[in-house]
Formats: structure tokens, C-alpha cells, sequence
């Protein structure tokens, strides 16, 4: 008795039935058609929303499109645009990142006091502060990928710990840059191209942005990344190993943030213990603003780049404009709940 | 075999095949496998044999041990006791990847595709292809170029064409197309056995049917088919044989054309004795 000799009652057609797109069929509206549009290119509403900002502004305030102004834009922007790129590798993941501004602090305090109290050579110096970023991102991935704890509570937690080490460390002083190898101070110094002065830092931060948006979407690892943030499980049976994943987001975040910190230092020419404290939700603000989505696996580098550039627009055009700073605040929380209910509307095309 | 059909309209036929399982070595095979949470034995001792070229079918009620013989068999659980065996040779398959590379690809019921990257990532995800020379080795480019190609043709082999674009995102897709490509993925780079798990579970009659016949054109490849389901007409269908799981083990394996669904829900839930089967209703090298 066989099994391949029992009769098979099925007769399998050459062609299945055409399972069609639905999206042909249904009848679509404009709003429909906006969205479809959003969903496919996550980066059309941050660079429209950046466009629109730039007119108003350059309506209001004759001086805002001036070339020192906009080039002032740049530099305000670099340090929170440079946390807010790290920052969206962790929300890529479905995570979420409170310890940034902390981690920035203490990497800028550790360079710092190498360079300046105990004599360390600059470029050492440097290295020791990324290496330190790098140690307190993996500490982060450590506690999210085998204690298995929220990202929110592990962050919230390192948060408090990496800013208190960063008070012990620096005695709550500030650092003075000119006790600091030049190396150090590198990143504000200025390349004038024609009336627009760039500095260095924000050259690099465009480098960072070109070197994360290659690896996110020309490499293996870049395609894991959002696999893993945008559902784990499935990641994980099409045999990836999330948690390496997971940790080397969390470990390349801290390598960026300390970068920043570089940043932070040429950018305000110290070292100071209490800088960059309110830059925390900033970057989360930039990441969100920039269309990445925080329930994981959407978003855009280039999208972040927008996100932190219409901060720094609002930020900058109001000031330009002489409206008080609590409004400024006020912008910008306007904007961020518009941005998350626009990213709430856009993620219901999914099926 | 769509309608239930009374055992004794039914002349056993005994004729000589490729497949005969007293000649034929099982493509995977698992012996005695027992699995225990806790308190909880989910695997007494199952037995399980996969032949070449065939759709098995695996039945059981809730709690019958099904979904944890299928993860003991795709890597996803290791069982605390009995052996698999790929080929006539015991394997360990302590994660997911190395059933993977033992050959056994897994379509879950979860697919296990991610939404928002398109249908060619997905088809690579976990084994993405790079480019060749310095691009690949030191800049680590992937060939998505390549990996287009190749999720085209994968996806035109299985005559499922009419998904057109490969970079569409999956979650653009309906449910049996998101299917399709799981099954795709599956059997583009399983070389021994394809196991699915509910594949029509969540589908319109439509789509479901679109599903069968691919897992009918999977098998007619030469890849032998696991397939899990509680839909008793999709298994009576186009399943080969069909093993029927109950109390944590094999309770018996069926021959589809000689016994009716009604038998099989029986030996199923207990009702009824495999013991008081007829020969014919049961597949050869059945256990009684």
C-alpha cells in the first residue's frame, strides 16, 4: 500500500486565483491618496512642514534668510541633530532613549577633565570619551536585551546614574576649553564659504547622517534594524539575532552621542557639567518631528535631519521675530503633538 | 478527499510506489520526543516520520502536543528527551537557524514577515545577499538589485506572479498574497521540508484556496510538506497522510482516502480507538 498511488482528489490549477493589490480596488479619495502618499514616502511631511516653516519666517523677518542667520541654524542644530540620529537608531527599534543628554554630558566632562586636569594628549583624550559613550550605550543594551527591561525604565534609570557620575567627575565645575588640547575645540572652529560660516561640527554631524542612512539601508545589519523594530518575533524566526542587533544599536547610539559631545565642546568652548540637560526630549522631538515612528520599524535618518533643522528653524525664526521663549516651548510641543497624530493617521493604512 | 467517504465503500489498493515507507527512509523523522513545562507534559513520547515527497498533514485538538512537536521540529523548542533524525541521521536543532540549515524551513502562523519592508527583503530577510568584490567584502553593500531578481523568480515559480512589484512593502498586501510570501520565502531556501503551520487559519475562502494549491505546487517541486491545520476538508484535501497527535503523541497516522473526517475528528478527540479502524484507514507503517 502506497501513498503516492492514492488517488488526489485535488486537482491543482496551473493558476491560482490572481490575488490582486487591494489597493486597485478600493475606491480612493483625496485624503486616501495624501495618505498613501505619506505612508510611501515618510520624508514628503517633515521636508513640507520644514518648507512651510521656512517661508513663514522668511515672511516675518526679513534677516532670517540672511546667510550668517541660517548658518547660525546650523551650528544651533548640530549637537541636538548629532543625539537625535543616535537617538533614532534606538526608536528604529521600537525603543526609546531618556539617558542621551546624560550620556552627551558625561562624555564631554570625561574629555574635558583628561585634556585639561590630568594632562592626557587630546586625540587620547577623544578616544576615551567615545569609548566611554560607546561603554554607557552597551550598559543601556545590556540591561534592555538580557535583564529584558523596557528601554523607557533602563533609560530612565542610566539617566539619573550617568548624570550623577558626571557631577562626581567634574566636581560640578566647569571646564574651561582653553585648558584643553586643541584637538578637543576642533569641532567649532569655522570654514567660511563665501558670508556663510560652517563649522566643523556641523560637517561632521552631516557625515554621521550619510554614514547611519548608508548602513540603515545599503547593509544587512541597517535591514535588521528595522526588522527587529518592527516586529520582533517575526525578526527573530526569519533568524535574526535581535538582541545582537538591539545591543549594537544601543552601542553605535552611545558612539554618536559621544560625538556630540565633541560637538558640545566646540560649540560652547567648555565643558559644563549642567549643559545640554534639557536635550533629552529634543532629540526625541527632532526624531518624531522627522516622521519616525515611535511604535518602531519606520522612520528616516534624512527624516531626523528635518526634524531637528524645524526645531532649530522655530526656535530661531521666533526669536527673530522677538517672541518670548515660553512660546518657542510652546511651538514646538504644538508641533510634536501634530507630528505624532499625523504619524497615528498615517500607520492605519496598514492592513 | 473533499466529502466523508463510509469506510466500506473502500477497496484497499496495494500497489508499488517510490514512497513505500517499508523501503523509503523518512526525510525527517523524529522517535520518542518528550517535551514537559512544569507540570505540564506537552510531548509524551511522539513519534513522527515526514517521507519524500509528501504532504503530511498533522491534526490533534488544543493541547494535543501539535504546536510543540512542530516547534521541537523547527527549532524553536528543544525537547527534553527522544531524537530527531534529518536523513536517516540525528540532528540538534537548539534555535531556529539551525533547523534552517538542516534544511526544514517553517512558514508560522504568525508568517514572520515584517510589514514595512518590501516583499524582496523579506523573501532574504536573515541570509541577505551582498554585493560582489570591495563593495561587498568592506563596505558590506547589499545586492539589492540581485535580491530583486531572485525574489521575482522565486515568486514566479511558484506562480504567484501577480504580486508585481518585488519592492512593494508586505503590509501593502492582503492577507493570502503576505501568505504567498512567507510560503515563497520558505520553500525558495528550504532543500529538505517545508513546515506550515495554519496557513489558511486567518484566510477567505478565495485566498485559502489559492494557499492549498500553492502548498500542492511546493510539494509537486519535490519538497516534502508538513502541514498543521484544523480545517478537516483543507487536509482531507491534499494531505498524503495525516497523523493525528492526541495526549502529547502520535494516536495514529491516517490514510486520507480510506477513512472519513468524521473517523479522524474521532481518533481526534478520543472517541474513537485507532485499534478499531480499518486496515485501509490507516497509512502504512501506522502504528496501531
Amino acid at each position: 500500500m502506497t501513498t503516492s498511488n492514492t488517488p488526489r482528489v485535488t486537482t491543482a490549477s496551473p493558476e491560482p486565483p490572481p490575488l490582486r493589490p487591494e489597493a486597485d480596488v478600493r475606491p480612493q479619495n483625496l485624503a486616501d491618496r495624501i495618505q498613501n502618499l505619506l505612508h510611501a514616502q515618510a520624508t514628503l511631511g517633515p521636508a513640507a512642514v520644514l518648507l512651510i516653516t521656512v517661508l513663514a519666517f522668511a515672511l516675518i523677518s526679513p534677516n532670517f534668510l540672511q546667510p550668517t542667520n541660517l548658518s547660525l541654524i546650523l551650528q544651533q542644530t548640530a549637537v541636538i541633530g548629532t543625539l537625535a540620529l543616535g537617538q533614532t537608531l534606538i526608536i528604529l527599534t521600537a525603543g526609546i532613549d531618556l539617558s542621551v543628554g546624560s550620556i552627551m554630558v558625561l562624555c564631554s566632562i570625561i574629555m574635558g577633565r583628561l585634556s585639561a586636569d590630568l594632562g592626557v594628549p587630546a586625540p587620547v583624550a577623544l578616544l576615551v570619551g567615545l569609548a566611554s559613550g560607546m561603554a554607557c550605550g552597551l550598559f543601556n543594551g545590556f540591561l534592555v536585551t538580557r535583564v529584558k527591561l523596557p528601554p523607557f525604565i533602563v533609560t530612565l534609570g542610566s539617566l539619573n546614574i550617568f548624570f550623577a557620575l558626571n557631577l562626581w567627575i567634574s566636581r560640578s565645575e566647569t571646564i574651561r576649553g582653553a585648558d584643553m588640547g586643541d584637538l578637543l575645540l576642533w569641532t567649532g572652529r569655522v570654514v567660511t564659504v563665501g558670508d556663510t560660516r560652517i563649522t566643523y561640527g556641523s560637517i561632521l554631524m552631516l557625515v554621521i547622517v550619510a554614514v547611519l542612512a548608508y548602513a540603515l539601508h545599503r547593509t544587512r545589519w541597517g535591514r535588521h534594524v528595522y526588522a527587529t523594530g518592527d516586529d520582533r518575533e517575526a525578526a527573530r524566526l526569519a533568524g535574526i539575532r535581535v538582541n545582537r542587533v538591539l545591543l549594537s544599536v544601543y552601542a553605535v547610539a552611545g558612539l554618536v552621542y559621544a560625538v556630540g559631545a565633541w560637538m558640545l565642546i566646540g560649540r560652547i568652548a567648555s565643558a559644563s557639567p549642567q549643559a545640554g540637560v534639557m536635550d533629552n526630549l529634543d532629540s526625541i522631538t527632532a526624531v518624531v518631528l522627522g516622521g519616525t515612528s515611535l511604535f518602531g520599524g519606520r522612520g528616516m535618518i534624512i527624516g531626523t535631519v528635518m526634524g531637528a533643522l524645524i526645531v532649530g528653524v522655530c526656535r530661531n525664526g521666533l526669536s527673530l521675530a522677538g517672541v518670548d521663549v515660553l512660546w518657542q516651548n510652546f511651538a514646538v510641543g504644538v508641533l510634536v503633538i501634530l507630528a505624532v497624530s499625523l504619524d497615528q493617521w498615517i500607520r492605519k493604512v496598514r492592513r | 478527499m473533499t466529502q466523508p467517504t463510509p469506510r466500506t465503500d473502500l477497496v484497499a489498493p496495494p500497489e508499488e510506489t517510490v514512497t513505500d515507507p517499508s523501503t523509503t527512509r523518512p526525510v525527517l523523522q523524529a522517535r520518542g520526543l518528550v517535551k514537559r513545562y512544569g507540570g505540564v507534559t506537552a510531548l509524551s513520547g511522539a513519534d513522527l516520520e515526514l517521507y519524500p515527497g509528501e504532504i503530511l498533514a498533522v491534526i490533534g485538538d488544543n493541547g494535543a502536543g501539535k504546536s510543540s512537536l512542530i516547534k521541537a521540529l523547527s527549532g524553536a523548542i528543544v525537547p527534553d528527551e527522544g531524537e530527531i533524525l534529518v536523513d536517516g541521521a540525528p540532528v540538534r536543532l537548539p534555535t531556529p537557524i539551525a533547523a534552517r540549515e538542516a534544511g526544514i524551513e517553517t512558514v508560522h502562523q504568525s508568517l514572520a514577515v515584517s510589514p514595512s519592508l518590501d516583499i524582496a527583503t523579506n523573501l532574504f530577510l536573515g541570509r541577505e545577499l551582498r554585493r560582489p568584490g570591495v563593495l561587498g567584502s568592506v563596505f558590506r553593500m547589499l545586492d539589492r538589485a540581485r535580491m530583486r531578481a531572485e525574489a521575482a523568480r522565486h515568486l514566479d515559480d511558484l506562480g504567484i506572479m501577480t504580486i508585481q512589484n518585488p519592492n512593494q512593502a508586505v503590509e501593502t498586501l492582503s492577507g493570502g498574497q503576505r501568505q504567498a510570501v512567507a510560503v515563497a520565502r520558505a520553500a525558495a531556501f528550504g532543500h529538505r521540508v517545508v513546515i506550515m503551520d495554519e496557513p489558511t487559519a486567518a484566510l477567505g475562502v478565495r485566498e485559502s484556496r489559492a494557499v492549498l494549491d500553492l502548498i500542492l505546487r511546493v510539494r509537486d517541486k519535490g519538497l516534502p510538506v508538513i502541514l498543521i491545520s484544523h480545517n478537516m476538508p483543507h487536509v482531507f484535501e491534499i494531505a498524503d497522510r495525516v497523523h493525528v497527535q492526541r495526549l502529547g503523541r502520535r494516536a495514529a497516522t491516517l490514510d486520507p482516502s480510506g477513512c472519513s473526517m468524521s473517523d479522524a475528528v474521532a481518533v481526534m478527540t478520543g472517541a474513537l480507538d485507532p485499534a478499531e479502524l480499518s486496515e485501509s484507514a490507516l497509512a502504512p507503517g501506522a502504528v496501531r
